[in-house]
């Protein structure tokens, strides 16, 4: 009596071009995310963790193959109904933080709230949410500071509010440590690994092989295709590149 | 997003940019403010006819000397208009209420202690109350036999005869016009200005007074007793053409010239108001071309404007969509600061506009009213321009892909 997974994906591939300069980003790329899974991916540079990511995140489409979330098949929503996906369940976490310029921390975090049509709240309401968000990352006594006044490590942290406050049933990051220092790294994964425990599924992308293997699961990729698919702690290695559903 | 959003992001986006907004807001400004000074100078016009029409109360035939054959100076035995005319006029055809014949000048005043200069003197006839409709506040108008031995008396116009006498009762007082003593016996009742014509500034003399003493010498010498123009008041009930038929006949058989080769013209009051008209309708085109076409370059720059602000923006538009921004949303976000932009440019054009108005009417000929509706049509035709050159630019936004968005450095 398994209910669905959170994330389904099946012969999901993604092309880039045409002819002979054509990419493929992803090849028949199918798995299985369970709710609460804490899911690392890794994989040389180039090799589809950001296309799929991306995917994931509903803001770009596969060329071929179905992802179902919460088992509804994605690739048949508009962009609006695609836009009201990633308001209420998605929250993404970028590298480069992604925070509107010339806008407090606050407002940063407010703005997701500002496009849930579903749930208005009022001016008050939405700023006190994003007050206990702040609170939330740790980052109280900064509220009214802009981005460029922050550190690369506390802006990630306000992009953590930001994808926190409509209450996701899914985090993605993609390298949201990649441009920090070793220290604010640590933070920020101790951040995650706190809403892992709250019962968040996460799946993030990383190149350190010492962030991965704290995760419940470690993608790689490679080429396109997922090379491996280890679960941690139990070190049971199946092989499915090339696997198509 | 809620609309209250909408205006507070586009409102921060048009602060950011404060140069920026209000070079492109100014197509818009010059616009609104054509049409609101547009529409007060019709209004104006059409209040000033109005008056003038009503003012006048009568039909007025005027009927003018052209010196087409010499000017004055030379073979002044043919051509013109004399005192005569007048009275032959007057007794020659039906339904004439009154004539008069004017001549204007100007001179200082003195009475008592007070005295004004260029003041305006208008020489004219015993009967100027009738065909100028003025009335008399107290004591009478000139008569005919003052006009005849050059009488040196003086009605004033209410303004002029406080000004001169204050409380006092100014009949039977003198005034010295230049160097003329003049006898007051005479105030008219206030009448205020109509079509440019001040009544109650003005001091009234007859007519053979003002040839003798304020005109210059050679000029009355030359004009003898030659007028200028001779107006009549036509009884309502008559046909202004035949009026106007039998005027030539009388003056041509008069002045022995034919009916092809008049020495005169006779235009009618509503002469008078169609060129009016067609002056300040010309200037009216004028002006509503300067205002569409400013609101339409003032279009193209919002247009122009917004365009680039999508493309500075597009990272930005690329954020708000990866949190849940709907194309929607994103059009709605564009489309609110266009028509912001627009809005605000048509507020700055209205106050322009009222005040362009205004001091138009000070400082031209042409007179002004503010009418409301035209604020109303001023903002609406900015927030058309808004609504119409934001859309395309929005419409993009709304059309780019998330991913795109946010690659875009
Ligand atoms: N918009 C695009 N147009 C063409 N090719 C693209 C595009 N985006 C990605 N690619 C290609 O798709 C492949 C996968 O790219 P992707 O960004 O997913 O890699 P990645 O695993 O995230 O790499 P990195 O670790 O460097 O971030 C690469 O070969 C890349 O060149
Ligand atoms: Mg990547």
């Amino acid at each position: 009596m398994m209910s669905r997974p959170l994330i389904e994906l099946r012969g999901l591939s993604k092309r880039y071009g045409v002819g002979d300069g054509v990419v493929l980003a992803l090849e028949h790329v199918s798995l299985n995310i369970e709710r609460g899974e804490f899911v690392a991916i890794m994989g040389p540079s180039g090799s589809g963790k950001s296309t799929l990511m991306n995917i994931l995140g509903c803001l770009d489409r596969p060329t071929e193959g179905t992802y179902r979330l919460d088992g509804e098949d994605v690739g048949s929503l508009d962009k609006a109904q695609l836009a009201l996906l990633r308001n209420r369940r998605l929250g993404f976490v970028f590298q480069s933080y992604n925070l509107l310029g010339r806008t407090s921390a606050l407002h940063n975090v407010m703005l997701p709230m500002l496009y849930d049509r579903q749930r208005p709240r009022t001016p008050e309401a939405r700023l006190a949410l994003a007050g206990t968000m702040l609170d939330l990352v740790g980052l109280t006594a900064r509220g009214h500071h802009q981005p460029h006044e922050l550190s690369g490590g506390q802006q990630q942290r306000v992009a953590i509010a930001r994808a926190l406050v409509n209450d996701p049933s899914l985090i993605l990051a993609d390298e949201p440590t990649g441009n920090l220092d070793s220290r604010s790294g640590e933070e920020i994964m101790a951040l995650l690994h706190g809403l892992h425990a709250a019962g968040r599924t996460i799946v993030m992308v990383t190149h350190e092989a010492a962030l991965a293997s704290r995760a419940d699961r470690v993608l790689t990729m490679h080429d396109g295709r997922v090379q491996a698919d280890v679960a941690n702690g139990a070190s049971v290695e199946k092989t499915i590149a090339g696997a198509a559903a | 997003m809620i609309p209250r959003e909408f205006l507070r992001t586009a409102w921060e986006s048009i602060r950011k940019n404060k140069l920026r907004s209000f070079l492109t807001m100014l197509g818009i400004i010059i616009g609104t403010a054509s049409v609101i000074v547009m529409v007060a100078i019709s209004a104006g016009t059409e209040a000033a006819i109005e008056e003038q029409i009503t003012g006048l109360g009568s039909n007025l035939v005027f009927v003018t000397a052209s010196f087409s054959r010499g000017g004055p100076g030379e073979g002044m035995s043919s051509g013109g208009l004399v005192y005569d005319d007048a009275a032959a006029l007057h007794e020659g055809i039906r339904g004439v209420e009154g004539v008069i014949v004017e001549q204007g000048a100007s001179a200082s005043l003195r009475a008592g202690s007070v005295s004004l200069d260029e003041v305006e003197i208008l020489g004219t006839t015993p009967a100027f109350p009738t065909v100028r409709d003025v009335n008399l506040q107290s004591g009478r108008f000139l008569l005919e036999a003052e006009v005849q031995r050059k009488a040196k008396v003086a009605v004033l116009g209410a303004g002029l005869a406080e000004e001169l006498f204050g409380e006092s009762d100014p009949i039977g007082q003198t005034v010295t016009a230049g160097t003329t003593k003049l006898t007051v016996v005479g105030v008219t009742a206030p009448k205020g200005s109509v079509g440019g014509t001040d009544f109650d500034s003005r001091l009234y003399t007859p007519i053979t007074v003002v040839f003798q003493k304020f005109t210059p010498a050679q000029f009355s010498r030359i004009v003898g007793d030659r007028v200028r123009a001779i107006t009549i008041a036509v009884a309502e009930d008559q046909d202004l053409n035949e009026t106007i038929l039998q005027i030539k006949l009388l003056l041509s058989k008069r002045h022995e010239v034919s009916l092809e080769a008049l020495d005169f013209t006779v235009t009618t009051q509503d002469d008078i108001i169609n060129t009016r008209e067609s002056t300040t309708a010309a200037f009216r085109s004028l002006l509503s071309w300067v205002a569409g076409v400013s609101l339409i370059v003032g279009g193209i720059g919002i247009m122009n404007i917004m365009l680039v602000s999508v493309t500075e923006r597009t990272r930005e538009i690329g954020i708000r969509q990866a949190v849940g921004a709907s194309p929607s949303d994103i059009r709605w976000q564009f489309l609110t600061e266009s028509l912001l932009l627009s809005l605000v440019g048509g507020a700055v054009g209205v106050v322009a506009g009222v005040g362009g108005a205004w001091l138009f009417g000070v400082f031209s000929e042409m007179p002004t009213v503010v009418v409301p509706e035209s604020i109303i049509l001023a903002f609406a035709s900015a927030a058309a321009v808004g609504g119409f050159f934001g859309f395309y630019p929005a419409n993009r936004a709304a059309r780019l892909d998330p991913i795109e968005a946010l690659r875009h450095e």
